[in-house]
């Protein structure tokens, strides 16, 4: 059984400031693949595989001067991960998806406001090439 | 299985049902039913010593909202109501919460504790009858059932309007043994339907029905005859139409002349209103009375207004809306699909209210005007009208007119100047008491062995002594000035064993389900099927209630 | 070759009951009708007998079931979490474990439709069951959710696409308006897509609460919806004949949360001054709306409950699971019939990693890794009946189409009940 702790990055790493770093919004959510990935199991490699990765709209791609499939790395105020990405014009410009699961979650914080939900969606995160 | 007897000793029976009305005498139960002392095993049996004491059979109360979908929206839509009226289970048993919506644990509890032994579900539409006797096996002590609302079935409005009577009454013997339910409950027939379809309403019998080219007269007519020509053990159940509107008398009035068959007006109080002759809010519960007095097929329930917080909900959805607007309070709706409609609100009862007022003088004064207590029947419509722990208030309102006076002293000047309540010199006996609150309900119910304590009843007893009367200390926040009778049973046993004693229930014994399943014709099965595959989101062969949702159950046999 | 029909998938909250399963003469099963997420649900699960674990290693059930007890028992503040896809039996059952331990009890609604649960407590829901929405619904209208991937059945089965008694055209007969901050598969669907900015459902929905309302709009648009549209959209909802509004975790997990809701359920009410209207949850997992049941008719809340001082206290905030962990304020946990170190922020998953904790799960999750015990109980729904409530409430018993080979959920409950009362 794999760790997912291997796929995503630990926070002890430092980032190095770069030009092409993007401010975005991140949600996250649900696929038909995460789902499928569940149910062959979640320590499976077609989970593992499909919660591991950030979808950008290609225009973010280009105008970091990346193209998609390029490892991105990303940090919000919970934490900081690198993952492969996907490209999806149905996106807004800003805007990252990530599948939920816990490659996501190192993302999310546990900041409820009172009300228990944590805010799995509309976060900011600093993404760039990895 | 261990042959059991327990000896009731030497105190005053009030048993109506039998002609007993406060005779020192003794009650024998063995193996769970009345016997005669012949019959009883004496050696070896439990005795208690009920000398000074009321001994009268165990509550039945035959409209009471407890378990199901709408009881649990309203339960969970007001948390904050749940705050002071909690249940510790470090005091025995498990833990509750809840005022006027109590946790299913909690309710049977606190029926017990008052005496009670047999409570009726009000309304439950059949697609979520599940959910209701999954609450129900949640509720202790209690032997109950449930009322299944019809009034607004589209598969009795196709068949209204085909004329096919006959295929209605079997699609409801269908329906009734599909879900172990007990009786033919109906709101506001056509009302609800309209509400759905167009957002309007029925304001009388002749209304149509918009789709369906029928009207709420004929619809009633039909379920009315289809109950008699079932032998279902009771009658129609109507909540009408126009529930608090000044309309609502004289529909009411009209379905008690119209009435074909048996016919139980529920929650009368709330049907009872009219316009004065300058057109304000007044009660008519002296024509409703008389009209009763007159008819001895119909019977009524009260819904007697408790002041105080209440929760108002019922499968009438128009009006549940038209509350909701009225008051601006949160409003919750429910349509359920091919069969009914709802809504729940909270509310509060205010005396200082006119209207409020009004009401709460409505419900004495059916009480006290009708003359055969055997066709009167206390309740609170609970939680709409108020909670049903607080039938011990209404109890001490009927029996002493001093009390009655004292509060009605309360009410706005306007209402006690244009009632007749003060007036009214009556005060019920305790036989009246025992019989509005237990041997009559029982009877319309049609429930031979409740009610009452001859041989072959269910050994379902209740035994107060009068010093305990108004003891028990109210966890409600309306405690100030309110009075109470019968209150604190020292006794209460549940089939021969003991269930609560000096006013506290113990252990966790269980009631059973009871339900009617009528004959019909088995062909109707096709139609139905065929209205599943066209209508209904779930299938046909998963919407019957399974035998393992009534672990202890018995069915009573229709005429 | 074994037909079974009637059989009732598990997996989200449209339960659609309307699965064949085929059972060849070889053993394998084959799915008729349900969508990928179904069958994938329903055929991966291998109900052959599974060891409990403790620490990993294979014991008996004695063994597991004594260690579970144990932590409890010892256990100061004790966390339950999950039970949306088990059955209500084995709901009830653990409420009242939960209830003879003093436990903080709380289910996956916490990060789902808790915030739902808030707003129906504060400002009421007009809803309906799904079949009204198949009868009647000549508009719909879908905010924060994809159904083509979460609730795959839900347009074809119950809202889009079925004819109804008084939409008999289907599909035909209705619009469809779907809002969302990116154009899904779902958004391709329906008739009108409205892209609203992130964060800004909240703005809108005054925006077109007050458009119903019969005010006036000056600015130019609100939350990136042009003016035009929102006030197309209130007129057209006003000028429907019944209309269902459907919304998920994009109202719910965004900024406002509870108090987008609480909007999204006003305006349907508002709505209902002019036509007929309800919403609908889409309730995610199978058997969520029971756990909000049971807990609410067995404690009087529907999620964030602590029973530690022998009365149910209700706190939001408090009792939610996540909000503890992140605390420390468990220090035990017993997770059912969910996977909270896969879907809740890592921080609070580490807690929960770090604690003693018991885990409940037919298939093994993620938080069966590193978990103190794992007792895998049969499916409901596969090899173990039971009660499931769909999203719009309706209960439905499950059937079993597999030999039941392992203790269910409820019978796992009734042992750990007899072993922590000894």
């Amino acid at each position: 059984m794999r760790s997912l702790s291997c796929l995503a990055k630990g926070e002890n790493e430092e980032m190095t400031e770069k030009e092409n770093s993007r401010n975005c919004v991140l949600i996250t959510g649900r696929t038909q693949a995460q789902t499928k990935g569940m149910h062959l199991g979640k320590t499976g490699d077609l989970y593992a595989r499909a919660v591991s990765v950030a979808v950008m709209h290609p225009e973010m791609f280009k105008s970091m001067g990346v193209e998609a499939g390029c490892t991105l790395r990303l940090r919000t105020e919970s934490g900081e991960i690198s993952v492969r990405s996907e490209s999806d014009p149905g996106l807004p410009a800003d805007m990252v998806f990530i599948p939920m699961g816990p490659v996501a979650n190192k993302l999310v914080g546990t900041d409820t406001g009172g009300c228990g939900m944590p805010s799995f969606k509309g976060i900011q995160v600093e993404v760039a090439p990895e | 299985m261990r042959d059991k007897t327990l000896g009731i000793i030497g105190g005053r029976v009030y048993d109506p049902a039998n002609g007993m009305d406060g005779e020192v005498r003794d009650v024998w139960i063995r193996n769970g039913s009345v016997v005669s002392p012949e019959e009883a095993d004496k050696s070896g049996a439990m005795i208690i010593d009920a000398a000074g004491m009321n001994v009268m059979p165990g509550g039945v109360d035959l409209h009471s909202h407890i378990a199901g979908a709408k009881v649990n929206h309203g339960r969970k839509m007001c948390p904050e109501e749940h705050a002071s009226h909690k249940r510790d289970r470090l005091e025995g048993g498990r833990s509750g919460a809840g005022f006027t919506v109590p946790t299913p644990y909690m309710t049977g509890c606190m029926y017990a504790e008052m005496g009670y032994t047999t409570v009726m579900e009000a309304a439950c539409a059949p697609l979520v009858a599940r959910h209701s006797h999954e609450e129900l096996e949640d509720m202790p002590f209690l032997d109950k059932g449930m009322l299944i609302t019809m009034g607004n079935n589209e598969f009795l409005f196709d068949c209204i309007g085909r004329g096919e009577k006959e295929l209605a009454r079997d699609f409801i013997a269908w329906t009734l043994k599909a879900v172990r339910g007990y009786g033919i409950k109906v709101v506001n027939p056509g009302g609800v339907e309209n509400w759905k379809s167009s957002r309007s309403n029925a304001g009388s019998w002749d209304s149509e029905v918009l789709g369906f080219g029928i009207t709420p007269g004929k619809i009633l007519e039909t379920l009315t005859w289809a109950a008699d020509s079932l032998g279902l053990p009771h009658g129609v159940h109507l909540h009408g139409l126009n529930l608090g509107t000044t309309e609502s008398a004289e529909q009411t009035l009209r379905s008690i002349r119209e009435a074909s068959g048996r016919l139980h007006l529920t929650h009368l109080q709330f049907m009872s209103y009219g316009k004065d002759k300058k057109g304000r809010f007044a009660n008519r519960s002296q024509e409703l009375a008389d009209a009763v007095n007159a008819n001895s097929n119909v019977t009524f329930d009260v819904g007697q207004i408790v002041f105080g917080p209440a929760t108002t909900m019922t499968s009438d959805g128009p009006f549940q809306y038209n509350l909701g607007t009225m008051t601006g309070h949160k409003w919750f709706g429910g349509d359920e699909e091919n069969e009914t409609g709802g809504g729940i609100v909270p509310i509060r009862y205010s005396p200082r209210n006119r209207i409020n007022a009004l009401q709460w003088v409505t419900g004495l004064e059916l009480f006290l005007l009708a003359k055969d207590p055997w066709r009167v029947f206390l309740t609170t419509d609970h939680p709409n009208a108020g909670p049903f722990f607080c039938y011990p208030q209404v109890i001490r309102l009927l029996m002493d007119r001093s009390y009655r006076m004292e509060v009605l002293e309360t009410l706005p000047e306007s209402v006690r100047k244009r009632t007749i309540l003060g007036e009214i010199e009556r005060e019920y006996t305790l036989g009246e008491i025992v019989t509005i609150t237990r041997a009559a309900p029982a009877r319309v119910l049609g429930l031979p062995k409740k009610g009452h304590l001859g041989p072959g009843a269910d050994g379902d007893v209740a035994i107060f002594h009068p010093g305990d009367d108004g003891r028990r200390v109210p966890k409600c926040r309306s405690g100030k000035g309110c009075r109470r009778k019968m209150d604190l049973p020292r006794w209460v046993i549940k089939e021969g064993e003991v269930i609560v004693k000096n006013g506290k229930a113990e252990g966790e014994t269980h009631g059973k389900t009871l339900h009617v399943a009528p004959p019909f014709d088995f062909t109707v099965e096709k139609s139905i099927r065929e209205h599943f595959s066209r209508y209904y989101t779930v299938s046909f062969d998963n919407y019957p209630v399974q035998d393992c949702y009534l672990p202890l159950e018995e069915e009573v046999p229709c005429r | 070759m074994k037909n079974v029909d009637s059989v009732v998938c598990t997996f989200c909250g449209c339960l659609c009951d309307d699965i064949r399963v085929s059972s060849k003469d070889d053993g394998t099963i084959e799915i008729k009708g349900a969508c990928a997420n179904g069958k994938g649900h329903m055929e991966e699960y291998d109900p052959s007998p599974v060891s409990p674990t403790l620490r990993g290693e294979p014991v008996s059930w004695e063994k597991a079931i004594g260690e579970a007890a144990s932590i409890l028992r010892n256990a100061r503040s004790p966390l339950f979490y999950g039970l949306s896809s088990t059955a209500s039996e084995a709901q009830r059952k653990c409420v009242t474990l939960a209830d003879s331990i003093g436990a903080v009890i709380d289910t996956t609604s916490s990060v789902c439709h808790g915030p739902t649960g808030i707003a129906m407590q504060t400002f009421g829901e007009p809803t309906c069951s799904l079949g009204e929405a198949m009868n009647r619904a000549d508009l719909l209208l879908f905010w924060g959710c994809n159904p083509m991937v979460a609730h795959s059945r839900h347009f074809t089965r119950y809202s889009l696409m079925p004819k109804g008694r008084f939409v008999p055209e289907g599909r035909k007969g209705r619009r469809a308006v779907l809002v969302d901050v990116r154009e899904t598969p779902s958004a391709k669907a329906v008739d009108r897509f409205l892209r609203v900015k992130q964060g800004y459902d909240y703005e809108v929905l005054s925006a077109l609460r007050a458009l119903v309302q019969g005010k006036r709009m000056d600015a130019g648009e609100v939350g990136g919806i042009p003016r035009e549209e929102l006030v197309s959209l209130a007129e057209e909802m006003k000028g429907c004949r019944y209309g269902v509004a459907f919304f998920g975790m994009g109202l719910t997990m965004t900024r406002g949360k509870d108090l987008n809701v609480g909007q999204y359920f006003s305006l349907v009410r508002d709505l209902n001054a002019h036509t007929r209207f309800s919403v609908i949850a889409m309730r995610g997992h199978g058997n969520v709306a029971g756990a909000d049941a049971v807990l609410t008719w067995q404690t009087g809340y529907p999620f964030a409950t602590s029973l530690a001082g022998g009365v149910p206290v209700y706190g939001p905030g408090e009792f939610t699971a996540v909000d503890m962990l992140a605390r420390h304020e468990a220090d035990a946990a017993l997770i059912v019939a969910s996977d909270p170190k896969a879907h809740f922020p890592a921080e609070a998953a580490a807690w929960l990693d770090s604690i003693p904790h018991i885990v409940i799960d037919p298939v093994f999750p993620l938080t069966a890794q590193g978990a103190t015990v794992y007792l895998p109980g049969a499916q409901y729904g596969v090899d173990a009946e039971g009660t499931y409530y769909r999203m719009d409430g309706v209960p439905i018993r499950t059937r079993a189409f597999r030999e039941r080979q392992r203790p269910t959920d409820e019978e796992i409950f009734d042992r750990l009940l007899e072993e922590v009362r000894r």
